[in-house]
């Protein structure tokens, strides 16, 4: 288990009344693919938020249980610290309409007012959006605003922002949604790439992609964790019939 | 059935006449008073009476510069202090659009909002008039600023809230401190509301008579002393114009034409601005 990342016990989150994941316990290892799938409302998007205390920021969202980036307890350590060492991309791709393409992918040293020579800062940009799949395509045009390039560039673009502050795991939510086949194919080749530095959770609706992407797959169901398991094994042998139930097709 | 259609495009095409009819005939008053207040007042503009006080009674000349510099000063203080207080409060309403601190300081806002200038202009006279003893542009200042605190906390209010959710997330996603969410990213993704409210908010407190009637009061003299009472354009007209004389009817239509043209082009500015700045979302 050394090579657990991110690990979760006992874990549980409410909005309110409403007990949206429920003792869920999990460990997540370094470098790999983990899609979370489950039907609407299963708490899926709601556990990934608490990954990286997002999902405080609601009126009225508390937690209980343990969730930890390897030894260290997320619910102890500063949330700035763990948003810079879990990153995010969002459902709805989401640049900064104010800042350039270059300003959007150092979003996260300017925002936070850190001083850097101009030289490194061009050196992150290129890196980050080479490893974004998005260096050729906006290369000649990085200081126009991020918001004129098309959905799936858009997406890659965000991408490409939370690689820069080089996190430990980056979290997805619904990452291709909102985008056309084409850019979602790109993106899910991308999440190939990256995962050799970083470790990706990637929420989804969508059980072919969770197939082609993940190295295991996580099952929310009514805010449980149904199954957790390799997600070959997951999709031609599930242990749990409710698991096999959501596969085939029988609810969702 | 054919019949009744026929007589359904009737009815559709006299509602849309009326409309447009409407809409032209409102544009009515404004293009009359407009043309009115240009045929008086621009006769009398030109550089001497925009750098000359009002002369006495019996001689000719004289211009307006007195107020103009009064107006001024009045307005940039009262923005000193409305302007920014305005847009953190604004702010504030528009993050915590649920809290009952909210609830309440936006039914205040509202109050104030309706609260006639007269009756602001005498709060002020007895908070800071009477204690000082003396009318002050100060006080024409404080009048100001109260008027415009409304209108720049609901602009920016109402800006702040149109901004999607996931522009904040984005930011504190990438461990962005909370202040910084707000000053580096929301308030410039709505730069351009914000400004446009200020500048509305400065159009309508530049032409405000009532409040400044007991506190800058006025002064035929050129004046930049804060303490003293201080000539404002609205005040001007109102005293010259009700006087008996014809050279100061005419200055007063002067000054309302200067009026006009500067709310006027402030408007046309806000446009612009609004257009040009808008960010894309």
């Amino acid at each position: 288990m050394e090579h657990t990342v991110v690990s979760a016990s006992k874990f549980n989150a409410w909005f309110g009344d409403n007990h949206a994941v429920k003792d869920v316990s999990i460990g997540i290892e370094k470098n790999q693919v983990i899609a979370v799938m489950g039907p609407s409302g299963c708490g899926k998007t709601t556990f990934l938020r608490c990954i990286n205390r997002m999902h405080e920021l609601i009126p009225g969202a508390t937690t209980k249980g343990s969730m930890k980036l390897y030894e260290d307890d997320v619910y102890k350590m500063n949330p700035i610290y763990v948003r810079y060492k879990i990153g995010m991309v969002f459902q709805r791709p989401n640049p900064f309409p104010n800042l350039s393409i270059y300003d959007n992918v150092v979003a996260g040293y300017k925002l936070n007012g850190l001083k850097m020579q101009k030289k490194d800062l061009d050196n992150i940009v290129e890196k980050s959006l080479t490893s974004a799949a998005l260096w050729g395509e906006v290369k000649d045009s990085l200081h126009k605003k991020g918001t004129f390039l098309s959905g799936g560039q858009q997406q890659r673009l965000c991408i490409a922002r939370a690689i820069a502050m080089e996190p430990e795991v980056i979290l997805f939510d619904e990452p291709t949604s909102a985008l056309d086949p084409i850019s979602t194919a790109s993106v899910e080749t991308l999440f190939h790439e990256l995962k050799t530095n970083y470790t990706l959770i990637i929420v989804t609706h969508n059980m072919q992609q969770a197939a082609r992407v993940s190295d295991k797959t996580a099952f929310f169901y009514l805010g449980e964790l149904v199954e957790y398991d390799d997600t070959k094994q997951m999709f031609t042998a599930p242990k749990d019939t409710r698991t096999q139930n959501y596969i085939t097709g029988r609810f969702s | 059935m054919d019949a009744r259609i026929g007589v359904r495009n009737t009815k559709s095409i006299i509602f849309k006449s009326v409309i447009i009819f409407l809409a032209f005939v409102i544009t009515i008053p404004l293009i009359i008073v407009l043309l009115y207040i240009i045929k008086q007042g621009i006769t009398q503009v030109n550089w001497h009476f925009l750098t000359n006080i009002p002369a006495p009674v019996g001689e000719t000349g004289g211009g307006i510069s007195n107020a103009l510099l009064g107006s001024f000063i009045i307005v940039v203080m009262a923005s000193i202090v409305a302007i920014p207080v305005g847009i953190l409060a604004g702010i504030y309403l528009s993050e915590n659009a649920r809290t009952r601190l909210a609830y309440y300081a936006g039914l205040c806002v509202d109050v104030l909002q309706g609260v006639p200038s007269i009756v602001v202009g005498i709060v002020v006279y007895f908070w800071v008039v009477k204690p000082l003893g003396t009318f002050s542009a100060i006080s024409g200042s404080i009048a100001l600023a109260i008027m415009m605190l409304p209108i720049v906390i609901r602009s920016t209010e109402q800006t702040l809230l149109l901004l999607p959710s996931s522009l904040k997330e984005a930011a504190l996603s990438l461990g962005v401190p909370y202040h910084r969410v707000i000053l580096k990213v929301i308030v410039p993704c709505g730069f351009a509301g914000i400004l446009s409210g200020i500048m509305l908010s400065v159009a309508r407190i530049i032409g405000e008579t009532a409040p400044l009637l007991f506190t800058a009061f006025g002064n035929p003299y050129l004046s930049t002393a804060l303490t003293k009472p201080m000539e404002t354009l609205p005040h001007l007209i109102f005293t010259y114009a009700t006087s008996p004389y014809d050279d100061w009817h005419n200055l007063a239509w002067g000054a309302s034409f200067i009026l006009l043209m500067f709310v006027l082009l402030l408007n046309i500015f806000t446009k612009l601005i609004t257009r040009k700045w808008n960010i894309q979302l």
